[in-house]
């Protein structure tokens, strides 16, 4: 019987099988971030060194003020130390660090395929959720806690049991006004927020085929709302064009031989999944999440829905204190909700395509609430002002800032304030995400460009 | 790690689904030093409400939580399993759970336990009509006794089970394996060459 894409790499990687079910893996490449403090302290604090310094880079993200990236600009003296301590850390351990001054800086999830750090068929591991993202260019890539971490830091590898593989096929053309985000967002919202835990998921299907490797790499990084361990996408002529070129990307002879390797990844025909799941992209409209898990998207021509009309008493009170939390009415538009503010960015659309089409939609009118752009990288923004978004955002009204998590995550100082309601281009809406008591509400690029202008949710096909 | 072989206690149960981890520990206190201790940040913005379950005195003592489904998903903060444990909870049971907080809390001394919904309800329905109410999680034996006597078997995969029996933490048991993984190293890089030549 063939091989998935995950069985292949997971071969690759196989230090050894033991300890009843569980095999040790070789990680190929390991991304640090402001946020792996911990780990770094735990290692120190047994006596252990970094095992491979030259397989992990390291960049700070969560905690790095949007408004400049001088260091003091970070305001929160527990933010500042662990950025200080990842500068500190890296030149202790040699290892590569795109620094907050340095033009390589970015969200660790934009910096690794960019830099051409991520490549196919390897393990990768980060301290962060959305390591899933890197699935996007054909890795298996997961996110792990502190203590794991740890263990990265000083064995370079790591226990793991074999996930079961799920199959997300999406077929057909995407529709006018239709985008990476809510294809993602209507997966979420088909399969359930931990409907596809205990998997790897690989997306495949014509529509995927079709998507630059922005594009993908937004569809892999929410495979962690799905409650999936990874998400990936098969390496193919597109991924190859993507990295050809790319600072850390192989070059000269040892590209052929590097491309030797990728072409054997891909699933076998006869390959099996242990689940297939299937979406017909001409059916998808763009999407927005009304609740407090990602699961809860829905077209933007849909409705909040009514707590009374559920019947299963867990789904009936999950409504009602969403509903409540969101200041939300059962049975309104999705369009008459009002938004306070706009955040584009994120590690799931802030590369240089979201910024593109947020812009083309920013261009038609002026923000009636204040927005807030973050670049996913550095090298993002210095591309976008070089093609003169930053000037269409600013002519707009629309603030343009430095790289980082910002206001996704909020551990920046940038905040929605208590009671206030933001439609964000991040990846998770759960309460009190962006700031203690805020709404948030997920969609596109574009639809967030939308909602700035008209000052509430917006089909942006009908602006 | 501290072992986890048999534990008795307090059983609060929390009503809710989907509880993630931005609810367990919310992010602006991810950046304290962990010897400073998490405990006092566990379900931080629900604490204000004097009507949530550890509010309230009876349950305020609880080492077992008994939740709905899916606990625990989001993001990879270890610090959510130590805010539980620096509180006292040492075990959470529900229907399922994010993939990454199960993980962290094995490696936390916090073991989650994964039972059917309906028998998560029922738990939940008993610690209510008898507030205080204690539950034995047995480690060894993998089974949960609920506040009225009937005991439930529970999976955990053998490995994990064995690291918190005996409080191991994986990175001793991974040196063991230097040899293999050394040797691994060296084909690994000739094999893949290409991954490390540009990292200048």
């Amino acid at each position: 019987m063939g091989k998935t894409l995950y069985e292949k790499i997971w071969e690759a990687h196989t230090i050894t099988e033991g300890h009843d079910g569980q095999t040790l893996l070789h990680v190929a490449r390991h991304l640090v971030h402001d946020g792996s403090v911990h780990a770094f302290e735990f290692l120190q604090d047994r006596g252990l060194k970094v095992r491979r310094p030259d397989q992990i880079f390291a960049t700070p993200d969560h905690g790095v003020s949007t408004r400049s990236h001088v260091m003091e600009a970070i305001g929160d003296p527990e933010q500042k130390r662990v950025v200080q301590l990842l500068d500190r850390n890296t030149r202790k351990f040699g290892i590569v660090h795109f620094a907050l001054d340095d033009p390589r800086q970015g969200i660790v999830h934009v910096v690794g395929p960019e830099q051409g750090i991520t490549q196919p068929g390897i393990v990768l591991v980060c301290g962060d959720s959305h390591t899933s993202t890197h699935g996007a260019l054909g890795a298996l890539a997961f996110g792990a806690g502190a203590s794991e971490i740890t263990h990265v830091l000083a064995t370079q590898t790591t226990w793991q049991g074999r996930s079961k593989t799920m199959r997300i096929a999406v077929d057909g053309k995407l529709p006018f006004g239709v985008t990476a985000k809510d294809v993602i967002l209507a997966i979420i919202a088909k399969v359930g927020a931990n409907g596809a835990s205990g998997y790897v998921i690989e997306y495949a299907g014509a529509t995927i085929r079709a998507m630059s490797i922005e594009e993908r790499l937004t569809v892999c990084n929410m495979s962690i709302e799905a409650g999936a361990r990874a998400g990936m996408v098969a390496p193919d002529e597109t991924t190859y064009a993507y990295l050809k070129g790319r600072p850390y990307a192989p070059k000269g002879a040892a590209w052929d031989r590097a491309l030797a390797y990728w072409k054997t990844l891909p699933s076998d025909a006869d390959a099996k999944f242990d689940a297939e799941v299937v979406l017909d992209a001409a059916q998808l409209a763009p999407m927005v999440t009304w609740g407090n898990s990602p699961e809860d998207a829905s077209p933007v021509t849909g409705k909040v829905p009514d707590p009374k009309s559920e019947t299963d008493p867990e789904r009936r009170s999950y409504l009602q204190r969403t509903l409540e939390y969101m200041g939300l009415a059962p049975g309104m538009a999705l369009t008459d909700i009002a938004v306070d503010q706009v955040f584009i960015g994120s590690c799931t659309n802030a590369r240089l395509e979201d910024l593109r089409a947020a812009a083309e939609v920013a261009k038609r009118g002026r923000a009636k609430v204040p927005v807030l752009v973050s670049p996913g990288s550095t090298q993002v923004k210095l591309a976008a002002e070089k093609e003169g978004l930053d000037r269409i955002f600013r002519d707009a009204g629309f603030e343009w800032r430095e790289s980082g998590c910002s206001m996704c995550v909020g551990m920046n100082g940038d905040l929605v304030p208590a009671g206030k309601r933001c439609a964000s281009t991040s990846n998770r809406n759960f309460a009190g995400r962006q700031g203690k008591g805020s709404r948030t509400h997920l969609l596109s690029p574009a639809m967030a460009a939308a909602a700035a202008l008209t000052g509430r949710i917006t089909d942006v096909r009908k602006l | 790690m501290q072992p986890f072989v048999v534990l008795e206690g307090v059983a609060a149960p929390l009503d809710k689904s989907k509880v993630d981890t931005d609810q367990i520990l919310p992010a602006r206190f991810l950046r304290r030093p962990r010897k400073e201790g998490y405990g006092q940040f566990l379900f931080r913005d629900w604490m204000d409400d004097p009507q949530f379950v550890l509010n309230q005195a009876p349950y305020r003592e609880a080492r077992i939580l008994v939740a709905d489904r899916n606990f625990g998903g989001g993001s990879s903060r270890e610090q959510a399993p130590w805010a539980l444990s620096d509180y006292g909870i040492r075990c959470v049971i529900a229907a399922d759970f994010g993939d990454i907080f199960y993980f962290n809390s094995l490696k936390t001394g916090v073991l989650p336990v994964a039972l059917p919904a309906e028998i998560c309800s029922d738990f939940r329905k008993s610690l209510h009509q008898k507030p205080g109410a204690t539950m034995k999680v047995d480690l060894p034996a993998q089974t949960v006794t609920g506040p009225d006597g009937a005991a439930y078997k529970f999976e955990i995969d053998a490995f994990r089970k064995k690291c918190l029996l005996e409080g191991l933490d994986d990175i001793g048991i991974t040196l063991q394996h230097e040899a293999a993984i050394a040797a691994f190293e060296a084909k690994y890089r000739q094999r893949f060459d290409w991954l490390f030549h540009g990292n200048v």
